[in-house]
Order: C-alpha cells, then sequence, then structure tokens
C-alpha cells in the first residue's frame, strides 16, 4: 500500500478514541458564530470538527478532537463556550506520539 | 476535609517529562510524590516531532540514555528548502560530538518513551494516578494546598504544574495569562510504518542510526516549517504553523500536510507506508519572551511548557530536553525548601537553562521574518537552477542571475538587506 493523500475520516480511523457521550468537553454556541466574520475553526482544526453549511452556519462535533487546543485559541468572538480536556480516560489515546 | 496525615508532600500535574523527571527526582530524594496524569497511560496524550536531546537525560539520571527506549540515533541532519514542485537539500553526515560515545540526540515516540519513563518514576516510589484530570487547583488563605479532581479534593505540600502547553493550572494560579495564537504553532502529523531496512536505504544510515529533516516552503507561505524523523519501524511526518495566518492562506493543516506527501522530494521517501496515527498538539513558539516572570506562588510552582520553557529554533524544536531540565530544577527547589521562587531560579540557573532560552531569544524575530516562508525558498531555488541550467547560450554571470531571480519573486533589494539585518542581528 502506498501512502496517499488521506480524508480526514480516514486518518481518525487509525486512532483510537474513548469518546465521552455523555459530557462533551467542547460546547460551542452557534449563535455567537453566526457573528463570528472570519470563522479560524474551520481551517485550523486538524480533525476537521467545525464545518460549514452551505447556509454559512457553523455545526462543531467533539467526537475526533485530537485535544491541540488550537481552536480555543484562535477563538475571539467567543463562540466557544467551554473547552475543557476530556474527562480522565476519555479522548483520544496514542499509541505513537 | 482529608487528614493531614493523608496529604503527601507533592503533587505533580502531568506526567508529560516535565512531570515525570520532578516527581523521579523527588522520589529518589525521598519525598512522598502523586504524579497525576488525565491519560489512561502516561504518553497516552503527548506528541512531539521527536528529537530528544540527550543530555537532559543524563542531567535527570547519569545513565538514563542507554536504558531509554529511544528509535534512532540522529547521524544526518537535513535541511530541505521547496515550494511547490522543486526542492533542494543540505546534508549533513556524520554525528555531532557528544560526551561519551553517547548520541548527542535521539529520535522517541511519546507513546512509548513517556510509559517507559514514568514506569521508572512508580519503581523509585512515584504514585502514578493515571486516568485522573485535575479540574482546578485547592487554594486556602492565598496558598495553593492541592488540587480537585472529579469533585475530590486531593492535599499536598506543594503542586507542581506540568500540564503542558494549554496549562490550566498555571493560569488558575495567576501565574500566567491567556495563551494567544501569536504564542504558538499548531503541530500535526502522521506517524508512517516502513521497516528498518527501507529506512535505512532511504535515509542512508546504519541500522539505529537516523536521520532528522526539517523542510521549509511547504507550507502554503504561513509561518512555519515541516519535519521528518526516521522512528525504528516508521517515521514521523509533520508540519507546525502559525494557526493565526491559516485562514488567510486558504488552505488548512489537514491539506498542508496531505499536500506535503505528494511533494516530489517527500513522496519516494515515505512510499509503500502506512499511516498508523494521526495527531495534533500545540507548542509554544515565543521563547523567553513566553516565560511568565513568576514561576511560583505559595505552595505551587510551574514547570516545563506549562511554563514557556521551549526553544522554536526553525531548524530544530527544543522542547523535551528544556522539560526534563526544568522538571530537574523544580525537584530541586522542593527539596531544597525556603522561598519557592527563588530556590526554583537558582536551581533553573544551575541548569544553564533560563541562559540557553536567553541566548536564542532573538530567533523569534529571525521567525518573524514573513519571506522567509514562500519568497525565500523560491528565490534561492531559482537561483541555483539556473545556475544549473546549461544550454548553448553564454552564461549570464551569477549576480544577473540573483537579480532576475529577485525580480521575478517580486524581492526588492532593500527587503533582502532589511531582512538580512534582522537575520544577523538576531543570531
Ligand atoms: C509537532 C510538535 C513537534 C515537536 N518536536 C519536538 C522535538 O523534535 N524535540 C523537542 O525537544 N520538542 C519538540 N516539541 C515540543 C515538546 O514536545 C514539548 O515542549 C514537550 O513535550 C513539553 O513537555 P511537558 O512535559 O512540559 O508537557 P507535555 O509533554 O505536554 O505533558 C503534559 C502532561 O500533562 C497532562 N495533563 C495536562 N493537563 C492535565 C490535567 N488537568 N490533569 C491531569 N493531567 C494533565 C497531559 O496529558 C500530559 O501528559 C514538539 C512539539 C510539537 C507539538
Ligand atoms: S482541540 Fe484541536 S482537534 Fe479538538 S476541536 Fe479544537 S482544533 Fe479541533
Ligand atoms: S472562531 Fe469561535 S466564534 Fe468563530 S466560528 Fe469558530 S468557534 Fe465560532
Amino acid at each position: 500500500m502506498s501512502v496517499q493523500p488521506m480524508s480526514v475520516p480516514d486518518l481518525l480511523g487509525r486512532d483510537q478514541f474513548e469518546v465521552d457521550e455523555d459530557e462533551p468537553h467542547i460546547v460551542v454556541d452557534v449563535r455567537i458564530c453566526a457573528t463570528c466574520a472570519d470563522k479560524p475553526c474551520v481551517a485550523v482544526c486538524p480533525a476537521q470538527l467545525y464545518t460549514l453549511g452551505a447556509d454559512g452556519a457553523l455545526t462543531f462535533d467533539h467526537a475526533g478532537c485530537l485535544e491541540c487546543g488550537t481552536c480555543r485559541v484562535v477563538c475571539r468572538a467567543g463562540g466557544i463556550v467551554r473547552w475543557t480536556y476530556p474527562r480522565g480516560t476519555f479522548g483520544v489515546n496514542y499509541r505513537q506520539g | 476535609m482529608s487528614e493531614d496525615t493523608e496529604a503527601v508532600d507533592v503533587i505533580v500535574v502531568g506526567a508529560g517529562l516535565a512531570g515525570i523527571a520532578c516527581a523521579y527526582r523527588l522520589a529518589l530524594a525521598g519525598r512522598s510524590v502523586v504524579l497525576v496524569e488525565r491519560g489512561t497511560t502516561a504518553g497516552s496524550k503527548n506528541v512531539s516531532g521527536g528529537r530528544l536531546y540527550t543530555y537532559a537525560l543524563e542531567a535527570v539520571e547519569p545513565g538514563l540514555t542507554r536504558a531509554a527506549p529511544f528509535e534512532r540515533a540522529v547521524v544526518r541532519e537535513q535541511i530541505v528548502m521547496m515550494d511547490d514542485d522543486r526542492s533542494m537539500t543540505v546534508s549533513l553526515a556524520g554525528p555531532p560530538a557528544a560526551a561519551g560515545d553517547l548520541p548527542a540526540s535521539v529520535t522517541v515516540l511519546r507513546s512509548r518513551f513517556d510509559a517507559w519513563f514514568a514506569d521508572r518514576a512508580e519503581a523509585a516510589g512515584v504514585m502514578l494516578a493515571t486516568g485522573i484530570r485535575v479540574d482546578s487547583l485547592l487554594i486556602e488563605d492565598g496558598r495553593v494546598v492541592g488540587i480537585m479532581a472529579g469533585g475530590e479534593e486531593m492535599r499536598a505540600g506543594v503542586v507542581v504544574a506540568a500540564d503542558g502547553v494549554n496549562s490550566f493550572l498555571a493560569r488558575e494560579a495567576g501565574l500566567v495569562g491567556e495563551l494567544s495564537a501569536h504564542a504558538v504553532g499548531i503541530g500535526v502529523k502522521e506517524v508512517i510504518a516502513l521497516d528498518a531496512a527501507t529506512i535505512e536505504d532511504r535515509f542512508g544510515v546504519g541500522p539505529g542510526e537516523g536521520a532528522a529533516t526539517l523542510m521549509l516552503g511547504c507550507t502554503a507561505g504561513v509561518h512555519g516549517g515541516a519535519f521528518l524523523y526516521t522512528n525504528s519501524g516508521s517515521v514521523s511526518l509533520g508540519i507546525v504553523v502559525s494557526p493565526d495566518q491559516m485562514t488567510a492562506s486558504g488552505t488548512t493543516t489537514h491539506g498542508m500536510l496531505q499536500a506535503l506527501k505528494a511533494h516530489p522530494a517527500l513522496r519516494p521517501l515515505i512510499a509503500g507506508g502506512t499511516t498508523l496515527e494521526y495527531a495534533a498538539h500545540l507548542v509554544r513558539e515565543d521563547g523567553w519572551r513566553g516565560v511568565p516572570k513568576r514561576l511560583a506562588r505559595g505552595g505551587f510552582l510551574v514547570t516545563g511548557e506549562a511554563a514557556g520553557f521551549v526553544l522554536n529554533l526553525g531548524y530544530t524544536v527544543r522542547g523535551m530536553d528544556l522539560a526534563l531540565v526544568s522538571g530537574v530544577a523544580a525537584a530541586e527547589a522542593i527539596v531544597a525548601g525556603g522561598d519557592l521562587e527563588t530556590a526554583y531560579r537558582a536551581a533553573l540557573d544551575r541548569s544553564g537553562l533560563p541562559a540557553t532560552m536567553r541566548a536564542a531569544d532573538g530567533y523569534a524575530d529571525l521567525m518573524g521574518i514573513e519571506r522567509l516562508y514562500r519568497t525565500y525558498p523560491g528565490l534561492v531555488l531559482d537561483v541555483v537552477q539556473s545556475m544549473f541550467t546549461v544550454d548553448a547560450r553564454a552564461p549570464r554571470p551569477l549576480r544577473t542571475q540573483v537579480r532576475a531571480a529577485m525580480r521575478a519573486n517580486h524581492v526588492p533589494l532593500r527587503a533582502v538587506l532589511r531582512d538580512g539585518l534582522v537575520g544577523v542581528r538576531s543570531i
């Protein structure tokens, strides 16, 4: 098999996750996002968890988060109302690092 | 409220290299230590490019490098300048001088490395508590007296924040402010499996030996670069870029790394490989300027990348060695007793860390030269390519070729002079 450019879902499929279904560690208020002009989270998130719909509205999903914190540092408009690490044992489990 | 007898001497938060080094040295000095880590194992949340300078392991404990599960000893250093389809590689072979017969630097994979290091700390008496996320500090009368995790409190004489780049604890303690997007790079990385013989063939190294490769000009003009490190049976390929400039670049962090994999300079090096893992992590890029004025308060100190102890020199990142060295200094300060800030500063000074970081302070200005990330690599490639272009015509003098390349790349001479001045002043 040759190394090809891979899609995000394919790449995330190589990782191991323990998704916390009860308590999302990142909470986004999309009403605030509607007022955010450049939406920097979209281009930076390596897991592409911030996506724009056809209507330009933002949606977010915490499953697949690599816990880097980049969205948190670029979000100036305040749409990310909560950003913590996942609860203990939850989240990504790097086996290489 | 827990009894005093239940309290330990020290709680270290974060089983990365800084936290493990600190806890290990405290245990060796006879202190009772709990090392709290949110991951299920030490290393399961940690990401680096992969080069560790061994002097720092030896500073934790002489002989540690030999015992460590590193991947390969770095014997080849490469810098690749590239644009969309061209590249020029500078390759320096031959191991750099190091003390004894130790390699000066080795490649590591954190999941394996940190787990081993934490095991060693446990064997020395550290109580490792994994799968626990510390939620906040316990503060009484202006003094940090413990931590809160999952609604429970745990008390200690001293709490050490070794919780890495996003350090929420150092912020809660009031020692650092919000992390700014200018102060960090986002690293996105793939670990790609390749067999050992293939790696040795492609990188021109022997068994157990490896290469460290840094790439410039592959980030769509965004402040940053890429790295490629050889492991035992895989390579670590990644980009580190300024998150601030991504939106304007018209590409994404994911797209940039995938484009790099398809670049003619990279493709043959990773051909036939299988991606094992996709990872991302922030890294501080503001050097000494990002280190807080105060590193301690009553019952609390901050160490490792949480304290900003990272140097990004462009051709190499030094976060792991500084994490180890600062973790040791934190342990020494706690053992010394008295005022934590004073003892910690003294221990850090003895380690040479502040002097090292101050000496590299100007690199932030050098790295701030925007033309470094697209224009200059293109310019250099144009000049070199024209040098190697031979046909029936009389060759143009090199200075004419350089001027033509500067025009083609829209670089006025005064800009080169200005950047050159910044560059010379900064190094
Ligand atoms: C892409 C990339 C490439 C790099 N390349 C290199 C390189 O080649 N060489 C080099 O020397 N450095 C490199 N670095 C930098 C280096 O990886 C870091 O500076 C170094 O790992 C910092 O060590 P640390 O112990 O301070 O923090 P970390 O290694 O980040 O450890 C922090 C630990 O704290 C835990 N933690 C955090 N919060 C909590 C909490 N609330 N409760 C419990 N546990 C918590 C985390 O899970 C983690 O285990 C690179 C960094 C990146 C991102
Ligand atoms: S922390 Fe990183 S991976 Fe997770 S959502 Fe934010 S940018 Fe994406
Ligand atoms: S940057 Fe923040 S406010 Fe803007 S779209 Fe993203 S999450 Fe919403």
